[in-house]
């Protein structure tokens, strides 16, 4: 009895968080301008223009969760093991950039890698050719894996410093070596926190609008960036709307795949 | 002739955090010997594994294997497998995959790891349990099951760190008996521990009792049992009276203003001791019959036997007996020489330290 009353705010939030909306979205995407029903938003997707963008993002975020994954991992291996790394320090260090506002970071980067940007002044001082990379690809996965990578950092370290060291004293002990304490013992053991920091670099890698718009320089048009203008300038909301359900497809079935690679992996491990 | 250690310590110093865990310890196992390392929590006994293991390094001294150095060989390269106190068994893979690990590491058939598989649970009374995951299973299943992952790799050296803690007293049994048996079967050398003192005289070929980082004493479990060296290891090992006494002349001692006749030499005239008498060992009878008289103060049933608390010569005395004798009533004690045990005094810590470490 108790128990139904304290979980009624949370029914609350719930119900006008994300069923409300959820189902707002759904509508328009389903009807046109006029609120009759129609599938034309969301065929939209498989327009030319639309699907380019949609591969380029889905294209993107996976390169920018590939290189973040190989970067959080063997840094929270590392942070582990370090003395520092027990007392939180480092981690602190390499989450900071987390609590600074994202736009702001993300300008910082367009004014770093300009034409005439810092970077460039600073290669030419020293002879080196300029690097061209503002408003190409790029430009944007560089702006999110510095955006996003804290995100993966964060529940990669933390599942694996829940290993028991025991467990890995242990795999030694029976004459492992350590790629195969890795690959047998450490990585099957901190595949939630892996699952959950793609899942927080993935998603909005492959949704962001923001990140591509400033270091994109409207030449790189991701999926977010069509949305993000039906919704503004297009004004078209019921397009905005279906593409957006589309998307939110994506997202699950992209989730689905990682849980079931996690599953085989688990499977495999011996 | 005297064989070779397979393994020998030599001057290990450990401390953690400026703290002396380990101080100049010394041990040597000889090939097939069930060596059992006794003492009380937090003396170092887990610290001495982890060192031969290879997961810790010694501040000083030197681990030898087969007169080899091994003192910075990688845990992988020993030819050591250790039973962890936590069980440290591996929470992604059932129970079969667990035994198995070493076995596929060293890429062995799967023929052979499937039999072996089998063979060890049988061993560990857990037949049929392969496809179940670790943590459906009971602590001390875990445990038995730690038994088993280590055992199968039939290592020279097994290092077992209170493997039957969690145990049931029937099925720790059991498994004593069948962890010796295995051990004479497959010629694995055993460095076994345990605060079980039960558990160390019974199983080992020898005991080591360990205090704050120093062996107290080493020896054959007589030995150790019957002929304690010092007040510590008499009062760890089986409950005992220890008792401040004056050795009066060779073969007497006065303890309680009476004298005991006893069979210790050697120890000079007027000269303070300890002495040692087991409550197993003094002979209780009427008033007047004994060297002491007294009266029986406290009386509990143990199992087999009573245990009695005596009141004389201004001492209390622990006496065990299968006859009853109530509270309250006048009875006289004595106990014959061969089981009066003497004891020098240490003169200071440091020195005793130093005296019983050799
Ligand atoms: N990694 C460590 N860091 C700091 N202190 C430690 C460490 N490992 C052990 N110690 C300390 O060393 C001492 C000996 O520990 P050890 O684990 O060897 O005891 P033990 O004899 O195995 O005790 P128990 O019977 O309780 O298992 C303890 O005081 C312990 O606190
Ligand atoms: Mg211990």
């Amino acid at each position: 009895m108790s128990k139904k009353i304290f979980s009624g705010p949370f029914l609350a939030f719930m119900l006008c968080g994300t069923i409300i909306p959820l189902g707002v979205i759904a509508y328009y995407g389903i009807t046109d301008r006029s609120g009759a029903f129609t599938f034309e938003n969301i065929k939209a997707i498989t327009t030319g223009e639309h699907w380019e963008a949609l591969m380029l993002a889905l294209m993107l975020a996976l390169i920018s969760t590939v290189i973040c994954l190989l970067i959080a991992f063997p840094l929270g291996l590392i942070l582990k093991d370090s003395k520092l790394g027990k007392k939180g320090f480092m981690v602190f260090i390499f989450i900071l950039p987390m609590w600074m506002n994202f736009l702001l970071r993300t300008m910082a980067w367009q004014v770093l890698l300009e034409k005439n940007g810092i970077i460039n002044q600073v290669l030419g001082f020293i002879g080196l050719p300029s690097l061209h990379i503002i408003n190409t690809p790029a430009a944007v996965v560089l702006g999110m894996v510095y955006d996003y990578l804290p995100f993966m950092i964060l529940p990669i370290y933390n599942a694996l410093i829940k290993i028991d060291k025991n467990v890995i004293e242990a795999a030694y002990d029976l004459g492992a070596g350590f790629r195969q304490v890795l690959q047998k013992v450490i990585i099957p053991l901190s595949v939630p926190g892996i699952v959950s920091g793609i899942t927080m670099g993935f998603v909005p890698s492959l949704t962001t609008f923001a990140v591509s718009n400033i270091l994109g320089g409207g030449k790189v048009n991701l999926i977010g960036n069509i949305i993000e203008h039906e919704f503004t300038t297009g004004s078209n909301w019921n397009l905005g709307a279906g593409l957006s359900l589309v998307m939110m497809i994506f997202i699950v079935i992209s989730m689905a795949l990682i849980e079931k690679f996690d599953r085989n992996g688990e499977g495999n491990i011996i | 002739m005297r064989q070779m250690a397979l393994i020998e310590l030599v001057d290990i110093s450990k401390s953690f955090d400026g703290e002396l865990v380990l101080d100049e310890f010394n041990l040597k196992i000889k090939e097939n010997e069930f060596i059992t390392l006794l003492g009380p929590s937090g003396c170092g006994k887990t610290t001495t594994l982890r060192i031969l293991g290879g997961f810790e390094t010694p501040d000083t001294g030197r681990v030898m294997f087969q007169g080899e150095d091994i003192t910075d060989l990688a845990p992988n390269k020993r030819q050591i497998n250790t039973v962890f106190q936590k069980y440290a068994l591996f929470p992604n893979m059932n129970i079969a995959e667990n035994i198995a690990f070493g076995l596929k590491i060293s890429g062995k058939s799967k023929e052979y790891i499937k039999d072996k598989v089998k063979y060890a649970l049988k061993l560990v009374n857990l037949s049929g349990y392969e496809k179940r995951s670790v943590d459906s299973l009971s602590g001390g299943q875990q445990q038995r099951i730690a038994i088993a992952r280590a055992i199968v790799n039939e290592p020279r050296v097994l290092l077992l760190d209170e493997p039957l803690g969690a145990l049931d007293l029937k099925l720790r049994q059991e498994m004593q008996y069948e962890l010796i048996r295995l051990k004479n079967e497959l010629g694995i050398t055993f460095l076994y521990v345990t605060h079980d003192q039960e558990e160390a005289l019974t199983m080992s070929d020898k005991v080591v009792v360990m205090n704050q980082g120093y062996i107290q004493q080493m020896g054959t479990p007589e030995e150790i049992y019957n002929e304690p060296e010092n007040a510590f290891v008499a009062d760890f090992i089986g409950d005992s009276n220890i008792i401040d006494g004056v050795m009066m002349e060779d073969r007497i001692v006065k303890i309680c203003g009476c004298v005991f006749p006893c069979i210790d030499e050697g120890f000079g005239k007027k000269k303070p001791v300890d002495v040692v008498i087991r409550p197993e060992d003094i002979i209780i009878g009427k008033p007047g019959e004994g060297i002491l008289d007294g009266v029986v103060t406290s009386n509990v049933f143990i199992g087999v036997h009573y245990e009695m608390c005596i009141e004389a010569g201004g001492f209390e005395w622990l006496a065990q007996n299968t006859v009853s004798y109530p509270v309250g009533q006048k009875v006289s004690i004595r106990v014959t020489p061969e089981n009066i045990q003497i004891m020098n005094k240490p003169q200071s810590e440091d020195e005793e330290a130093l005296a019983l470490d050799e």
